[in-house]
């Protein structure tokens, strides 16, 4: 078994269009949720939104790349670079035919489908862009991440809703893990922000129209983002002997299914799910520091997640800093995950730990110290990152100080 | 006066090409303008969007198609087709 390290991470979400700038607003507590922009926008009850701002898809993109790229995939390829620079691995040889990239995405190629939806049965059209398949499709970030980068090994899609990053990532760090890969590019994308794609959701009654506030008391609901994470994951030693930068180590991943209901969440499986990340990264509960929460402001999930917490780490939860960041960046669904991985290495390498902004009343319910509105400095070791889907599928991933 | 069903294919072929239309020439083979296949259908999305025609293209058996797309003149004949056919 080999150890894994980071070496790279790149983002863009509602937050910043890079890591540092992601890190500074979380360390400052600032909220990307806001009035949405989009058409038809007078049609949906929730208006709000953590959208990516002073974003211009031709600035970053030629004509013929814009017609092959969706939103997601453009997300995709933009934080994979960051990740990839930063990391300094050079993907050629026979490491270039053994590594990958597994992305994780929820509505893939959504808002192409939207638009093209619109085309054909609004428009009554009877012609669409001969791309508009290459474009939906769930693989499709990973598949240019890999064609840009020339990633010859491993690549695919996973998509389990709310936990697809996190899924994903858990993949790419057994491939490091095990040998079969000796770099992985990991992460997630997702860019739902369309009208079809917010419809869809509103039907579920689960949006809240003002703000997301997650474990307080006073908490109505979730609030959608947009955006993606891309990170290096690559094998201890070959990170050391080229003299990397490590980030941090992913020491432990475990997956737990509720099978018991398509939307309502489970204690038994997050909490299975969080015991088996640790077991799986031979640490205790109590040597954790930190976990980003899944924390969508749901009524369920959040006190579904906090008396999981309180199952697994027992007298410890209540020294434990559990906080939310979708607070901030909005629920990015399928690329959540990942944004929310960066809140953990910035809590593990600069020692802030990023806030639950929002909040105004404890739930009794939810009794935990959910590092309320300002961020915090602490000594941070181990951190582990929940996400628990729709469809009672659950990842969550332990992070260790490098 | 109107550009002529020549001018205006070959203004999309050439667009495609990322050249100028004036170097686009009739006896041009698509391979010659660098158009592969995938061009080749992004360029006849863009010839029924201008023409308000159904081209009959079959990616998987071009030389089945009934369009002929072997050089620039041959598709400007089959455009020409396809509107005198829609005109009748």
């Amino acid at each position: 078994m080999k150890r894994v390290a980071i070496t790279g991470a790149g983002t863009i979400n509602a937050l910043g269009h890079s890591v540092g700038e992601t890190h500074a607003a979380m360390a400052q507590g600032r909220c990307g949720i806001g009035p949405l922009q989009m058409r038809d926008l007078d049609r949906l009850q929730a208006q709000i939104g953590a959208q990516v701002q002073g974003y211009r898809e031709e600035d970053h993109w030629s004509r013929q790349q814009i017609t092959l790229y969706d939103r997601f995939t453009q997300f995709a390829l933009i934080a994979a670079q960051q990740a990839l620079t930063q990391s300094g691995v050079v993907i050629e040889g026979e490491l270039a035919d053994r590594a990958g990239v597994i992305l994780g995405t929820s509505g893939g190629g959504l808002s192409t489908q939207d638009e093209n939806f619109r085309i054909v049965y609004e428009e009554g059209k009877n012609r669409v862009h001969p791309f508009v398949v290459p474009r939906l499709m769930a693989n499709a970030a990973a598949s240019h991440v890999s064609m840009t980068h020339g990633l010859r090994g491993p690549s695919y899609a996973v998509s389990t809703a709310c936990a697809s990053s996190n899924h994903a990532m858990g993949q790419a760090f057994q491939m490091v893990r095990t040998g079969a890969a000796p770099v992985m590019l990991t992460g997630g994308s997702e860019a739902m922000l369309c009208f079809g794609g917010l419809k869809a959701w509103e039907g579920l009654r689960v949006m809240s129209r003002d703000a997301c506030r997650p474990f307080c008391a006073t908490r109505n609901g979730m609030v959608q983002g947009e955006g993606a994470a891309v990170f290096v994951f690559e094998e201890w030693d070959h990170a050391q002997v080229r003299g990397a930068d490590i980030l941090a180590e992913v020491a432990g991943f475990a997956m737990t299914s509720d099978a018991s209901d398509i939307v309502m969440p489970s204690q038994d499986g997050a909490a299975r799910a969080m015991a088996g990340a640790l077991r799986d990264a031979g640490i205790a509960p109590e040597a954790v520091d930190y976990v980003n929460a899944h924390g969508t402001a749901t009524t369920a999930n959040d006190r579904t997640e906090s008396a999981a917490i309180a199952q697994v780490f027992t007298d410890h939860a209540a020294r434990l800093m559990v906080s939310s960041t979708k607070a901030m960046h909005g629920h990015i669904i399928g690329g959540t995950g990942a944004v929310e991985l960066l809140a953990c290495i910035m809590a593990l390498r600069d020692g802030v730990v990023a806030p639950t902004i929002g909040y105004q009343q404890p739930d009794p319910e939810c009794p935990l110290d959910v590092v309320p509105n300002d961020a915090r400095d602490a000594r941070v070791d181990v951190a582990l990152s929940n996400a628990f889907a729709f469809g009672g599928l659950n990842a969550v991933l332990a992070l260790r100080r490098a | 006066m109107t550009p002529s069903v020549k001018d205006r294919v070959i203004r999309i072929l050439a667009e495609q090409a990322v050249l100028q239309p004036g170097d686009v020439l009739a006896e041009h083979a698509l391979g010659d303008l660098g158009i592969d296949s995938m061009g080749l259908v992004e360029a006849i999305f863009a010839i029924e969007e201008e023409f308000d025609v159904e081209v009959p293209f079959n990616a998987n058996a071009p030389e089945d198609s009934g369009f002929d797309v072997s050089s620039v003149a041959s598709i400007v004949g089959a455009v020409e087709g396809l509107i005198a056919a829609r005109a009748a």
